[in-house]
Parts: structure tokens; C-alpha cells; sequence
């Protein structure tokens, strides 16, 4: 995020013919195939949780570079520049309230249902010693009506 | 080529110069080329963005059930081909390169360029979804389909879909609980959500081949130059826009296993 607003403050918009450039576009399609190395690479150390991390953040630097680059938000007028930053301020706020709402429920029912059988619970959230009943007849089909 | 180059620098300028009145292309209800221009521009900027959001639900949806399903999730990964999937990074990497370079060559107005370079754009976009197919077919032929659809035989794993067997069960008779039992519920939903993500993905592909092929007859008739290249830049836009999302898909369903 800080990258558009430093180049948005560095650049001025316009003269749109004077930027850009097969040299700038060859290092930007080099850097992208550098970094999908370094992911793949990275993929196959394990970090445990960080692979995750490591894996969005280089998806990030890449999706950069090609908004930056290819798409030239670089250059562009600061109007295409807030409504690009706004699609993607609007999927943060949508991730965030998520994962918010998700760690902080039990389960991952509405109140007014019962858990199913067989259903998973959030992990660390469930009940202790909640051991699962044979009872196969009565349970998913009761589970799915409601 | 001097006439392209004075068009060249009248468009970056929309104060200075009154813009192309006399331009075939220029509609009637826009002041100057360049208000147009940058009026299409700002259009396809806000489509962009809706489909950032289009995406973003599903890769919310894709996050819910991977922390729902974490084992049945991790496990389920193993079954994309890495490789197939790093194919299909670098060749839409390199049509988005391609496709910087015929708009490039559209501004400039170089006919033979704008050829080339979209050719090359669609062949890429045509590699992908052979690799995709193949990809498709081994799923299909596995059993690794989405939803009720998913035929797969676990061994270890007992089948929790109300239409395979009794789960209750078969995690009952291990004594474990709701939080660790595994089941089929799992793997289904994540096939689920990978045939909706590429395929929504590779629908967008599809699109861009045609409306690439588009730009191809209309560049081979030499509509595009200096003065008039809006179609062209705005392709690019949406090709980058595919490029950029499966930057993200890749990670997520090749790379996280």
C-alpha cells in the first residue's frame, strides 16, 4: 500500500507517452519470473505458519509490480489510482471483519441452530471431551433440515 | 511518422491543446479525445475493481474453510500438480509482458507490432487453458469434484457426506471428537471452491481471448494509433487484471501444502 502512495507523491500525473518503455516492462516481466522462482523455492522449506505468510507476501510484491508497471498506476491520472486502491481498501475491510467474526465465534453455526454431527468446530474452540455419538440415522438428516 | 509524433505529444496534454475534433472516434458528447480517453479509462478502472471484489468473496470464502477444514485442506493441495501450476504462472506472466508491448505498439501506431504482440498475448492465454485442461481432466478422472459430485474412495478417511456413509460412526469408534474427526465434507468443499476459482478465472481467460481476437482484426485493419488506441489499452487493463489474480491463485492452491 505505502508504494502507490510514495509513487503518487513522487510522480506527477500525465505525459503518459514519456513513461513506461520496453527496458521497463523487461525488467518488471524479469523481476515477476524472479520472484514466482523465489515462491516456489520457498514453498518447499517448511515455516510452518510462515509459508503462508512469505507465500502472500511475494504474491503482493508481484501483484505490485504488475498494477504498478504493466497497468500503469504508475503514471496514471490519481483518480484511476483511488479507485484501484479503493477495490482493494474495500476487500481489506471485507477480509478483516471476517476474520474478526471468525475468531471469535465457538462455532461456525447461527445461534439459533444445533451443531451437526460430524460437523467440524472452529479449531481450539471446541468443547473438551465433546465425543461424537454413534448414531447415524438420527443425526445428518436432522442436522441438514434445520 | 510525424503526424503520430504530434499526436503524441498532444495527448498528454489536455489543457494546452482543444484535443482530435475532426477524429472518426471522438463522440460527440466529450469535450476532447483526451476527456474521452481518460473517461473510458476511469469505466474500466471501476469494472476492475468490482471484479477485485468479485474474487476477494471467494478468496474470503477460501480462507473460512481452509481454517474450517485445515487438515482435509492441507491434504486436499497434494492433489494439484505444482508444476502444471508454475507453468501457468510464467506463461501468463509473459502475455502480460506481450500485451504491455502491443499496447505499446498501439500508442505508437506500429501495425505490424500490434500483430505480433496480440498474437503472441492469445497463444499465451491458449497454452494456459490447454494446461488447465489436462489439469481439469486428471480431477475429473480421480474423482476430485466439487460437492456432492466428489466420487473419490478415501482409505483412511472415513466418509462424512450424508450420501456416503456414516461418519458418527466411524469417528465415534475411534473415540474422537467433532473437532478432529476428519471427513470427505472437507476435501469436497475444497474442490468446490478450486473449480470456482479457476473456473471463474479461466471463464476471464476465455473472455480475453475474445475480446483479444477482437483486437487482433481491429489492429490488422490498422484502426490503432497515436491519436486512437483506447480499445487496446483498456484489453491490457483486463488482461493484467487476470494476470493479477491468478498471481494470487497460485500460491494459494499450488503453492500451500
Amino acid at each position: 500500500m505505502s508504494t502507490h502512495t510514495e509513487s503518487a507523491a513522487a510522480t506527477s500525473p500525465a505525459h503518459e507517452h514519456e513513461h513506461g518503455g520496453t527496458k521497463v516492462y523487461a525488467f518488471t516481466l524479469l523481476a515477476l519470473l524472479i520472484l514466482t522462482a523465489l515462491t516456489i523455492i520457498a514453498a518447499g522449506i517448511d515455516f510452518g505458519q510462515g509459508n503462508v505468510v512469505i507465500a502472500l507476501t511475494i504474491a503482493t510484491i508481484k501483484g505490485s509490480l504488475v498494477v504498478l508497471f504493466f497497468m500503469h498506476l504508475m503514471w496514471d491520472k490519481p483518480v484511476n489510482r483511488i479507485i484501484a486502491m479503493a477495490g482493494f481498501l474495500f476487500l481489506g475491510i471485507f477480509l478483516m471483519f471476517t476474520l474478526l467474526d471468525f475468531s471469535s465465534r465457538n462455532n461456525y453455526l447461527p445461534a439459533n441452530l444445533r451443531p451437526v454431527p460430524g460437523m467440524p468446530l472452529a479449531p481450539g474452540t471446541a468443547p473438551a471431551g465433546e465425543v461424537l455419538h454413534a448414531n447415524p440415522e438420527a443425526a445428518p438428516e436432522g442436522g441438514e433440515k434445520k | 511518422m510525424s503526424t503520430t509524433s504530434v499526436d503524441l505529444e498532444s495527448h498528454g496534454h489536455a489543457s494546452a491543446h482543444a484535443g482530435h475534433i475532426d477524429d472518426p472516434h471522438h463522440q460527440h458528447h466529450f469535450t476532447t479525445m483526451e476527456q474521452q480517453f481518460d473517461t473510458s479509462k476511469l469505466g474500466m478502472w471501476l469494472f476492475l475493481a468490482t471484479e477485485v471484489l468479485l474474487f476477494g468473496g471467494l478468496f474470503v470464502g477460501f480462507g473460512m474453510m481452509q481454517a474450517r477444514y485445515p487438515r482435509e485442506f492441507v491434504e486436499a493441495h497434494t492433489h494439484l500438480v505444482r508444476w502444471q501450476g508454475s507453468l501457468n504462472t510464467v506463461v501468463l506472466l509473459v502475455s502480460s509482458f506481450t500485451m504491455v508491448l502491443a499496447v505499446q505498439a498501439a500508442k505508437k501506431g506500429i501495425r505490424t507490432k500490434q500483430v505480433l504482440f496480440l498474437s503472441l498475448t492469445i497463444a499465451c492465454a491458449c497454452i494456459f487453458l490447454v494446461v488447465k485442461y489436462f489439469e481439469y481432466a486428471h480431477k475429473y478422472e480421480e474423482g476430485w469434484l466439487p460437492g456432492r459430485f466428489y466420487t473419490y474412495q478415501h482409505d483412511s478417511i472415513p466418509a462424512c457426506h450424508p450420501k456416503l456413509s456414516g461418519p458418527e460412526a466411524a469417528a465415534a469408534a475411534q473415540g474422537l471428537t467433532a473437532a478432529e474427526a476428519p471427513c470427505t465434507n472437507g476435501y469436497a468443499t475444497f474442490f468446490s471452491f478450486y473449480f470456482m476459482m479457476t473456473g471463474l478465472h479461466g471463464i476471464h481467460i476465455l473472455g480475453g481471448i475474445v475480446v483479444l481476437t477482437w483486437m487482433l482484426l481491429r489492429a490488422r485493419r490498422g484502426e490503432f494509433s497515436a491519436a486512437y488506441y483506447t480499445p487496446v489499452d483498456l484489453v491490457g487493463l483486463y488482461w493484467h487484471l487476470v494476470d493479477l489474480i491468478w498471481i494470487y491463485l497460485f500460491p494459494l492452491y499450488y503453492l500451500i501444502q
